[in-house]
């Protein structure tokens, strides 16, 4: 798959984001006026940061209002219920928190629901689509779940739950990989199945329908990002997972602190650039690639 | 509205002979004028004349190579475009509602003044049979000629995705796939008409016909054959000397 700079931002921001907000949102002690201003402001300019970033990519941007219309099947549609319903309910129990020191922990609660809901909803986007077997697994969504409850517990300073999760999340993405790296092969599906012909013998592309590139192999085979896909990996890892530890165990100070986050943030932007850049769609297939 | 239909009054799709395409892109070019021309946003091309020109179709054709172990190959012609699928994946996963299939006779379409371009239909559609048009930022894909084949202001000949109307090998045919008495469901029944990968539970409406076993020349001799046989076995008189001696060089 191309690896979109648009979609790489949305969903490495609105996923800190997101769970920055779920953390806020149980949190029994929640800071209250300039503290909670703060930290409501990092949640909901990644949230919304995100989102704005998701809609660059669209044809018809003015048209996005329709899409919260086919929740019954969609989960483009679903998301964007669940992160318009997280921002408003989040939003009320910010402004109480920031204005009048009121802290209503059922609003909280319901807000934490709606931002993971958020979370779990883009990650169905992605593992619901069968064309693309790395992807199609219930462990995507286990990623991007893992991946936001980690960032958030991050930047909401919840130091000792970060370094746990911080473990937890590096297991997940190299089970992830793990199993990604044999979803295609087990899928079955070739140049045999595609064009009905594999049990007569060996199928090849002798030629494309056009001599020069078209979208969908633009858009669905992207062949040069896996050449250092596995250096990136371990670069990943260490930037999302091992450096923000080893930063977070120096004596505190706020430049560590920083550093802690935005090697975190670096290391889930190169996750989410391999999660796109490796990933094979069947229908390169039909053009002898994957 | 993104819900597929449970089953439709009608299945009209197209059933492509890989025996009989010769891979000409006949049908790719009539589909492109006439999709240009009528249904929705025209079919933009970019850079047609630069390098690397690219554009929307919603019907290309591939060509294919097969080869069974010690046989000769074979080439396959493959034209491609929407299969109109039973269970089309890239209906529900639309979030504006654009994109529905009908329950009156199963074609997949597209309502281009409710989508946002996101792309997303295309991503779930395992056949590549979606572009997204780099002009207008609508999806385009095969309507199968909706606005032909009820269209009374055209001859009845007419009546036909254009693809099938210009097709010079009747490689293509169109009809109703729910009527076991249809051209398209006996052509499908006879000659073993397949899925495309079946494996991802499409449910394709489109069938491919395999093309035919060749011809051997294994075991079966001309009648003129023993008229055929070589007379000289040896070359004699002056040719036989000429070949000694030129042996002897
Ligand atoms: S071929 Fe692709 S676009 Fe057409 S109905 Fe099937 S999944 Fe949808
Ligand atoms: S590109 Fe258009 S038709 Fe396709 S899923 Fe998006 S809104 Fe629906
Ligand atoms: S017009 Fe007919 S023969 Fe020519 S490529 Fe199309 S299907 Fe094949």
């Amino acid at each position: 798959m191309h690896p979109a700079a648009s979609v790489i931002i949305f969903t490495t921001l609105s996923g800190l984001g997101f769970g920055l907000l779920a953390w806020l949102g149980i949190d029994a002690t929640p800071p209250t006026g300039w503290g909670a201003f703060g930290y409501f402001f990092i949640g909901f300019s990644f949230a919304v940061g995100g989102l704005m970033a998701s809609t660059f990519h669209l044809g018809h941007p003015e048209r996005a209002w329709r899409a919260f219309s086919q929740w019954k099947t969609s989960w483009l549609s679903r998301e964007g219920i669940c992160a318009v319903a997280a921002l408003i309910v989040m939003g009320l129990y910010a402004a109480a928190l920031v204005f009048f020191a009121r802290h209503y922990v059922i609003l909280g609660w319901i807000g934490t629901v709606l931002s993971l809901g958020t979370v779990f909803t883009t990650s169905m986007i992605y593992g619901q689509l069968k064309t693309i077997p790395r992807w199609n697994t219930p462990m995507t969504s286990v990623l991007y779940m893992t991946f936001a409850i980690t960032g958030g517990a991050l930047l909401s300073g919840k130091v000792a739950i970060a370094c746990v999760l911080f473990f937890v999340a590096g297991l997940v993405q190299i089970l992830w990989w793990k199993q990604g790296d044999s979803a295609f092969a087990e899928r079955g599906t070739d140049l045999g199945t595609a064009t009905g012909l594999g049990d007569r013998g060996t199928v090849r592309s002798m030629a494309h329908p056009h001599t020069s590139p078209n979208y969908l192999m633009r858009e669905f085979v992207h062949v040069i990002g896996r050449k250092h896909a596995q250096k990136l990996r371990v670069i990943s890892l260490i930037l999302m997972a091992v450096l923000p530890v080893l930063l977070l165990m120096l004596p505190f100070h706020h430049i560590f602190a920083i550093a802690a986050v935005a090697s975190h943030i670096a290391g889930v932007a190169v996750s989410r650039w391999l999660f796109f850049a490796e990933a094979e769609h069947v229908v390169g297939l039909y053009y002898g690639m994957r | 509205m993104t819900e597929l239909p449970q089953s439709t009054e009608r299945k009209l799709g197209l059933v492509i002979d890989l025996d009989t395409c010769v891979g000409c892109h006949a049908c790719v070019i009539s589909c492109k004028g006439w999709n240009t021309e009528n249904y929705g946003a025209p079919l933009s091309d970019q850079r047609p004349y630069g390098e690397e020109p690219m554009g929307t179709f919603l019907n290309r054709v591939h060509s294919y190579e097969v080869q069974a172990p010690g046989q000769a190959a074979q080439t396959v012609h493959f034209p491609k475009s929407c299969l109109h699928c039973e269970t089309a994946p890239c209906v529900t996963v639309c979030p504006t509602g654009a994109s529905y299939k009908r329950a009156e006779d199963g074609i997949v379409l597209v309502n281009e003044s409710s989508c946002i371009g996101c792309g997303l239909c295309a991503w779930a559609c395992p056949y590549g049979a979606r572009e997204l048009d780099q002009a207008e930022g609508v999806m385009k894909k095969c309507t199968l000629c909706v606005d032909r084949i009820y269209n009374e202001n055209l001859p009845e000949v007419d009546r036909v995705p254009s693809c099938v109307r210009t097709c010079p090998a009747g490689a293509r045919h169109f009809g109703d796939f729910a009527d076991p008495d249809s051209n398209v469901s006996k052509l499908t029944a006879e000659r073993g008409g397949m899925d495309l990968m079946p494996e991802l539970g499409t449910a394709p409406v489109n069938k491919y016909l395999p093309p035919r076993p060749k011809d051997s020349w294994d075991n079966e001799e001309s009648i003129l054959a023993p008229f055929l046989a070589p007379i000289a076995e040896e070359p004699k008189g002056f040719l036989g000397w000429l070949d000694k001696a030129l042996e002897k060089i």
